[in-house]
This record gives C-alpha cells, structure tokens and sequence, in this order.
C-alpha cells in the first residue's frame, strides 16, 4: 500500500513515509494518522489520571455500548457530509422509529424480531421521504433534515404520549447484551471474545499477505517488508491487547452485541465507500458535482439513497439505545446529530465535501467517547465536559482549515510526507517563461515518437473492453 | 457559466517575431486621459502581460481587439486594481497622476470604472440600490433614500432609460441592466469607463442604443475603453484601435488616420506565423457517422434566448473536425447540448450514428453511444481535484472495471498504469491526487479518463488552454492518433492557428448558427475571422 517515489525505491532505510503507509497511504490519510495519534495520547493520560481506569475492561466495555449508537450515525454521517449536506434529524429519527418499535412490542404484541424488521422498514421509509425532497425537490438538506427533526421529535412524543414505553426482555439484549459464555473451560476469560479477536488478527495477516502478494504479482512498489511486520504486529497486539481486555471483565459481561453490530456496519460501510460504483459516486459528487455529472453519474440518485441510508443508521441507533435503556422515551436521541457531526469533522472529513472516511470518522468519535468517559472517571460535571468537547472539535477543524490555508498539511504530514525528486512534476511551473522556452522548443518537444506511443493508445481502451464484452 | 475566464495567455511567448509599438499620435494640447507604461504581468508558468503601453486621448473612444487569451482581460484588470499595485510592474497614469491602485475601490476614486462581461448587479435588488451600492448616501446613519431616488431618475435619465428607480434589476433585460450598469458608472464621477464585450449579450437595437450612449459620454469629455470581439461595431466607433497578441501589443491604429477595415483588424489579431508546432498529419477520413441537424438549444433559463440556432454538422471516422468560434458564439453550448443535453434545454434536433437515429436524453446515454465530452474547464468540470489519478481515469465507466458489484482496485490501477505509459503523464505514482499534475498531464488525466470509455466520437473543448508547448504537441499527437484509430474527434478552440494545424475541416460558429464549413487546406485565419464574426449567408455545409 505504501507507494514510494521510484527514483528511490531500491536502497532506503527508514523514513517517515513508510510509517505513515502502514496506515494506508494517500491524501487523507495525513489526518487520520493525526488524529489516531490525538485518540492514542487522549486514552493514554486518562488511563494515567484515573490510575488505570480508562483501560478497565468494565470501562471499555461501558464505552463500547454507551457509544456505539453515536459511532453508527457517524458513519451514515460522513457519507452525508462527503456529498456536502449534513442531516440535522438523526436524533429525532431514532427516538421515533424507537416509541414505534417500543409500542408494537408492549401493545401490538410484535415478535422482537418482527419489530426489528418494522424499525428497519420505517427507518427507510423516513429516510425515503426526506431524500425524495433533497434529491428530487432540491431543498437543502439543512432545511429537510431540520423539518424532520422537529417533526419527528413531535411525532415520537404524540405516539408515546411523552411517556417512557419499556420493552420486553429479549429485545435488550442487542443493546445491552454480551456474547455468550460459553461454560467448561477454566480460564479467566469469556471464549467467543477471545475468538472473535484472533479471527480479526488471523484475517489481518491475511489481508496484509494477500495485498504483498498482489503488489509484487503487479510489479508496483512494495513497502519494504519491515513496515509490513511492523504494522501487522502492532495491530495485532492491539486487537488482541483489546478481546482479552473485553473478555476479562466480570463474569456474564463480555464484548458487546451493540459492538459487534458496530463493527460489522464499520466493515460493510468501508467496503461500499471504497469498493462500490455507489461509493466511488458519493466521492464523486461530493467533490465537483459538475464534473461527475458529465461522467456520467445521477448526482440526484447518490442524494436520495445517502440520505435514506442515513434514517436507517439513525433507526438502527435508535433501537440499540432503548434496548440498552429498555424503554423508549420522550427525550431519547436528543443532540445525537451534533455528537456524530461533530465525530465526522473531528475525523477530518471537509465541510464542503468530497472528503471523509467511515474509519476517520469512527476515530474521531472514540475521540469524543474517550474524552467524555474520561473526564467522567475523574469527576468533572458534565457542563466542563461540554466545553472541553466544543473547543476540541473547534480546535481539530482549525488546525486542519490553517493547514489547507498555508497550504501545507499538519504537523505529522508534514514529517511524513514524501520528498519528491526536484523537477520530476510539480503542481505549478515556476520556470520563467524564457528559461522554459529554451528547454522545449515548439518544433522539436521532448517526445521520442509520438507515433510509436499513441500507438499502444487505442488498444489500452480496447484491451480491457474485449475482456468483459457484457460490460456496456 | 460557459464563458471564458480570461487573463492567461496562450504559451506562444516565444514568438521570435518582434513586435513593433507604434505609439497612438498625440496632439500636443491634450493631455491624455491614461498611459499605461510597459505593464508585465505574470502568473506562474506564464507571462500574460509584458511591456504593454497603451495611450488614451482625452474623449476618445479606445478599442482593444485580440483573440480570447490575448490578454486584453488581464490588462483591464491591471488597470481597474483587481491585480493590485505590486503584483505587475509598469507605471498607469491617470490624468498626469501615477496611480497605485490596491483594489477596485482606488481605482473607482480615481474616476476608472470598468463594467465586466458578466454583470454585478444584485437581481433582487432596485435600480435604486443597486446604484449605490456600496456608495450609499447617508444622513446620519440611516441612508438618504430620498435623495438616493431622486439622483437615480436623473441618472436614468442621462442613459436614456425610462424606468421606475425602484423597479427590481431582475425585471429588466440584459440590454437595460447593461444601461444601469453606466448609470452606476456615471453615479462614480468617472472619468474612464472601461467596458468588457458590451454588446455580448445584446440584441442588434440594444447595441445600438448602447454605442450611441457611449459616442454621448465621449461628447461629454468622458472617454471609454470598449473590448469587443465584434469588429464592425469597433469600426464604427472606436477612434483608435489597439491590438493585443499574446500579451503584447501589436500596433495601434488610429482610425482617423487611415483606412481601417475588419480585414486590416483581423489580420493585426491573428497575423503570426505558422511554424512547425502541430504532428504531421496524414488525414485518412472514412464515412460519415456522426451527424447532427437542425439542432436548436433553448439558453437553459432564459426561455426566449437561443443559443444554438439550427446547427447541422457531420463526423466521419478517422476525421478531426475543428469548431471555431468567439466566446459566446454558443461552441460549448453545441457541444454540451449533443454530449447527453448537458447544456440548456433541447428544443430540436436530430442525432445520427452508423446510420441510425439515436436519442441521447443524458449523459448515462451519450456515454453508451460512444460519445466523449472533454470539458474548457478542466478543473471545475473536468476533474475531480479532491481525487487520485488512477480513480480519475476510471471514473467516467467504473462498469468496466467493476465485477459483482466490486470495483476492482487492482484493473484500476493496471488501467491507470497503461495510460500513465502510453499518454506519458509525468508522475511517479497513480496513487497521487490529481492536484499534484501540471495543467498539461491533468488534460491528459481527462482525455485518458474519457479514452478509457471506449468513445467513438470525442468531443473536445479548448483541450490546450492553459499548457504548455510541450504538452500541447503531445496533445495534439494523441489527438492524432485518436483519428487514425477510426474515432471522430470534434475539437473546439479559440486558437485559430491551432485548428489550422490539426483539424482537417473546420465550421465556424457564429451567434448560435454554423455560418461556414472549410477544409483546413483552403482556410486562412482570415476567412475563418470573417466566417467567426458576421453572418455571412453560405449555404450550411
């Protein structure tokens, strides 16, 4: 993954570069790897102020289910702000589809499964609604997003008639409930946990593997070996530095369900951003609607089912959190929308769109969750929580925006970034006009044979045209 | 919105031709109004401006002629402080002052209005208002509309507009916002006014009216700078004629002097020589397959305005055909509006392929039928900035590279590969963004992007604007080669010597209408100027 300049690729020993590519390499990346760092130090000295409470598999599991919800509207959320709108109803969506699900289960006697499929269903239909008037009637989504949030906030308190509605005992469990113990085996850990963990290890060798493998197959440049075992290591200790953590805590708790959901959806959703057509076009539109509509894409489509997409996320949330409080009530998902907002911008997504992450955003939310838990274990009161979190998200962007002023990337992009070999390209050509002149002279330019290169041209296109003839 | 942005210079600086300035006459008891002293002005990578001197007598009327991307756009900018004091270098003098403007403001103090292309009138606001906008007169702290009004009817008056000063602007015509737009300059005390292709927008009756008013100010004492790529209005009005060439002047005519036609203008703008920039070119035309008749496109929210007006053309395959035009003559709008109706709003038409009427309602289908559109406007419509090479070249047909519903990351970067080789970007990494390129290997970006859609005809739109010479040779080799390949390619420039060198037919655009069709072989810049600027009535080709 790590791409490297190919002057100077065959003897280098270490550079910055190289760490920053275990990483994943690219643009956006620069910020990411600061704001991992930024996450790292924040769990680090809480985990030193509160004598080791931070990292307490109680708390960890505590962090895991307090946030999880907010962490899935985060990442419907970036794929929201990648395409330049935002989604102010997310909190309302969720305490609506929440009475709903709660009154099918306690008055119209729905299975939980059946109220699950109800939730899902109504969450698209909201989402259904509001992008039909994004996409197809053109109101900002700004405007939309907050009709619906007040409207869905009136509608959830004149179903459940302002009152808590509890929910029945099986439900909980996919917000509040652990995976299973599994009885027998005389060690201090909950089992499925610790699978679960070396699975996702045994899977990121594999990746790491297969992505080598592919690269040398391609005959493009490959970190060198070191970073990969470097990378794939330290990973791995912290995946399973973590199933041990959530596997020790006291027995009948263990890693959560809401968490597995979380991560499944982390999975499911970088995979669709960075791997479908259908994420491609949300990059795309969101970084020159113009330009992608020319290429071809129905910008208004992207619209509707983002937006959609982003209701069922904030259904999904929503049923988590009255599972996990086991009950649905009046005032539930209120400020959730600005908690994932203020997750995807933390994780250094652009408020003019086109760029963002689901991972950056994630990290940017265990950013807020650990900076929230963290103050909590120490004892300040919830108004010094607030403003710290406002003036960390005002200070993340403001870096970020005074970087992209001077146009220079952050302090650790700074440090890593590559260093390109003098003249080989350039954004823009400072060579006076005369002294570029002399170099290229218009009758004669540097190209060895035009013919003889435009003549692989044509079959570059046809080539890979004649090898999937059903593609047009 | 399809307009040129003007102020950079094509990169034919190095031009060995020597340019001789012949100075306007000066009478010596006028004092002139302006001198602009050997202003240079360069951007990165291009010197738009150098050594231009410019003279204008008191209650003249000046015009500047030259080919878009002259630099007639950046000099008024010079002069009006959008580029401010420092960022050229060269002397103005107004009046017998030397001037430092640090913005537009300076300069309005100083009497220098300019009046751009593209109005800056407030629609939603009245005539009133937008008069003294910025400039509003106060009494205390509230604003004097009273006298505001009152100041409006009489400067209404003096441009000869008969309008309720409190009528909002969006309820009048481009003719009489154009009217408002002086009236707000004369609100200013100005002693020069400097109008950008006035007459663009109008009708045949406005633009009388318009040039009447400003032959009124020169009685007055008021002198003007009027740019204008219609000529026979320049021949008309102007008193003397300065000719700009890849930022340079060529020479100023004085018309009371001598006998100064189109023909004489015409041939100060393009007369450069041809030299050895373009391939070599062997054109190998097959049949006619892509045809377009009658096409009539409706400006997309003026309902009333046509910008293309009946326009018939024909591709064959292995054929490079040339559309000249001025700015505004409707080239982009014809292109944009065959390329899936992306301009506008169709009105009527008809569209051929191999034989067989195609309806191409949007881009998904335009793209289908192997049509490609290489957008003037690289970065705002061309590209994604925010994206790396390699996602870039694939976007345009992601469906290629996809399989169950996987874009597969590795024929993406094969892909990228193949053409990062054979079109020779110069870059180390696909992965980079596209940001990172020179103007030149990002064309190259978008011509391997829409390469990459298998397109039978490509459709492309100023594709050397904005690089260098190099770069441009490569271009139009790649062009080349497209043709030989058996693709149509329509090219459209602004650059008449570069149709000359690459196209094997050209039309000629003029007002929304096709007014001509040359082969390449028998045109001169010449006839294709005469064609590009009147409505000669030569059957369509």
């Amino acid at each position: 993954m790590t791409s490297t300049d190919t002057k100077t690729t065959e003897q280098h020993g270490f550079r910055f570069s190289d760490i920053r590519g275990m990483f994943g390499g690219g643009q956006s990346t620069a910020r990411q790897f600061g704001i991992l760092g930024s996450l790292i130090a924040i769990i680090l000295i809480f985990q030193i102020f509160s004598d080791g409470l931070t990292l307490s598999p109680g708390n960890v599991i505590n962090v895991m289910q307090q946030y999880s919800y907010i962490l899935i509207l985060a990442i419907g959320m970036v794929m929201v702000i990648i395409m330049g709108h935002i989604d102010l109803s997310v909190g309302s969506v969720a305490a609506f589809v929440g009475i709903v699900l709660a009154k099918s289960m306690s008055e119209w006697n729905l299975p939980w499964w059946g109220a699950i499929l109800l939730g899902l269903g109504l969450g698209a239909l909201v989402g259904a609604w509001q992008g039909l008037w994004v996409a197809y009637v053109g109101v900002p989504a700004f405007i939309v997003t907050l009709a619906g949030m007040l409207f869905f906030r009136g509608a959830n308190q004149w179903i459940g008639d302002s009152i808590s509605v509890p929910v029945p005992r099986e439900f909980v469990t996919i917000g509040a409930g652990y995976l299973p113990e599994i009885g027998g085996i005389p060690i201090p850990y909950n089992v499925p946990t610790l699978i679960l963990g070396v699975l996702a290890a045994a899977w990121l060798v594999f990746f790491e593997w297969r992505t080598r493998r592919q690269q040398k197959k391609m005959g493009s440049e490959r970190a060198p070996l070191w970073v990969s075992v470097v990378k794939v290591v330290l990973l791995c200790a912290v995946i399973l530095g973590a199933a041990l953590l959530f596997g020790s805590g006291r027995p009948g708790t263990s890693f959560p369900v809401s968490g597995i959901i979380l991560l499944a959806l982390v999975i499911l959703y970088s995979f669709v951003t960075n791997h479908t057509v259908f994420g491609r076009h949300i990059y795309a539109v969101g970084g020159n609607r113009q330009a992608a509509k020319l290429s071809g894409v129905k910008d208004r489509r992207v619209d509707f089912f983002v937006m959609m997409n982003m209701s069922v996320l904030a259904a999904v949330a929503g049923m988590i959190f009255v599972a996990r409080s086991q009950a649905s009530g009046p005032q539930d998902g209120n400020g959730w929308e600005l908690d994932a907002i203020a997750a995807v911008f933390i994780g250094g997504a652009a408020v003019s769109g086109g760029i963002g992450t689901v991972i950056g955003s994630i990290i940017g939310g265990l950013v807020m969750a650990f900076l929230n838990n963290g103050m909590q274990l120490l004892s300040f009161g919830a108004d010094t929580v607030q403003m710290v979190k406002g003036a960390v998200l005002l200070v993340a962007v403001g870096i970020d925006a005074y970087n992209k002023q001077q146009g220079r990337p952050s302090v650790l992009g700074f440090l890593t970034r590559r260093r390109r070999p003098a003249g080989e390209f350039a954004g823009i050509d400072t060579t006076p006009i005369g002294a570029r002149a002399m170099e290229t002279p218009p009758a004669a330019p540097p190209a060895p044979s035009p013919r003889s290169a435009a003549s692989q041209t044509p079959p570059a296109a046809d080539d890979s045209a004649t090898k999937e003839p059903g593609s047009r | 919105m399809f307009h040129d942005v003007n102020g950079h210079t094509s990169d034919d600086m190095d031009d060995s031709e020597v340019n001789q300035v012949e100075p306007a006459t000066q009478r010596p008891d006028q004092a002139p109004v302006l001198q602009m002293r050997d202003i240079t002005k360069i951007f990165p990578g291009v010197k738009a401006l150098s050594d231009v001197s410019l003279t204008v007598r008191p209650a003249t009327i000046h015009a500047i002629c030259g080919e878009n991307g002259a630099g007639k756009s950046t000099l008024m900018k010079v002069l009006s402080g959008v580029y401010p004091y420092g960022t050229y270098t060269g002397d103005i003098i107004v009046e017998g002052r030397e001037m430092r403007f640090r913005d537009i403001r300076a300069s309005e103090e100083a009497g220098v209005v300019i009046i751009h292309q593209e109005l800056a009138l407030i629609p939603e606001l009245s005539i009133t208002e937008n008069i003294f906008l910025g400039n509003e007169l106060r009494r205390g702290v509230a604003i004097d509309w009273r006298s505001a009004r009152a100041r409006t009817v009489e400067l209404l008056e003096r441009v000869g507009l008969r309008e309720d000063p409190d009528t909002p602007i969006k309820a009048l015509g481009v003719g009489k916002q154009q009217l408002i737009e002086i009236a707000k300059a004369l609100n200013k005390n100005v002693r020069l006014l400097i109008l950008d292709e006035p007459t663009a927008a109008l009708n045949d009756t406005d633009s009388e009216h318009l040039l009447g008013l400003i032959r009124g100010l020169k009685d007055r004492g008021i002198a003007s700078i009027i740019i204008s790529h219609k000529l026979n209005e320049i021949e008309q009005i102007a008193d003397d004629i300065t000719i700009i060439r890849d930022g340079r002047v060529v020479e100023t005519l004085d018309v009371q002097q001598g006998a100064i036609n189109e023909d004489r203008i015409i041939h100060g703008m393009v007369g450069r020589s041809l030299e050895h920039r373009y391939p070599d070119r062997t054109p190998n035309p097959g049949e006619v397959f892509f045809e377009v008749r009658d096409w009539v496109v409706q400006h997309p929210t003026v309902s009333e305005r046509y910008v293309v007006k009946g326009s018939s053309l024909n591709v064959r395959r292995g054929e490079v055909v040339g559309i000249a035009g001025l700015m505004g003559a409707g080239r982009t709008e014809l292109a944009m509006s065959i390329f899936g109706r992306s301009y506008g709003r169709f009105v009527s038409g008809t569209m051929t392929k191999d034989g067989a009427e195609i309806e191409v309602p949007d881009v998904p289908a335009a793209i289908r039928h192997g049509i490609a559109y290489v957008s003037e406007d690289r970065k705002s419509l061309g590209l994604n900035l925010l994206d790396s090479i390699k996602r870039s070249v694939v976007a345009a047909k992601l469906s290629k590279i996809t399989h169950r519903g996987m874009v597969d990351a590795r024929e993406e970067r094969a892909v990228a590969e193949q053409y990062r080789k054979s079109l020779r970007i110069k870059t180390p990494d696909v992965n980079n963004g596209v940001s990172s390129l020179s103007g030149g290997n990002q064309q190259k970006v978008v011509l391997a992007k829409w390469m990459f859609t298998d397109p039978d005809l490509l459709i492309l739109d100023e594709p050397t604007r904005g690089i260098d010479v190099g770069a441009k040779y490569e271009i139009y080799s790649i062009i080349n080669e497209l043709a030989n390949a058996g693709k149509g390619v329509i090219v459209i420039s602004s650059e008449l010597p570069e149709l000359l060198g690459i196209c094997d037919r050209i039309y000629t655009v003029f007002e929304g209408r096709i007014t001509d069709c040359i082969p390449a072989a028998e045109a001169t810049p010449e006839t294709l100027m005469r064609s590009m600027t009147s409505l000669n009535e030569k059957a369509h080709a």
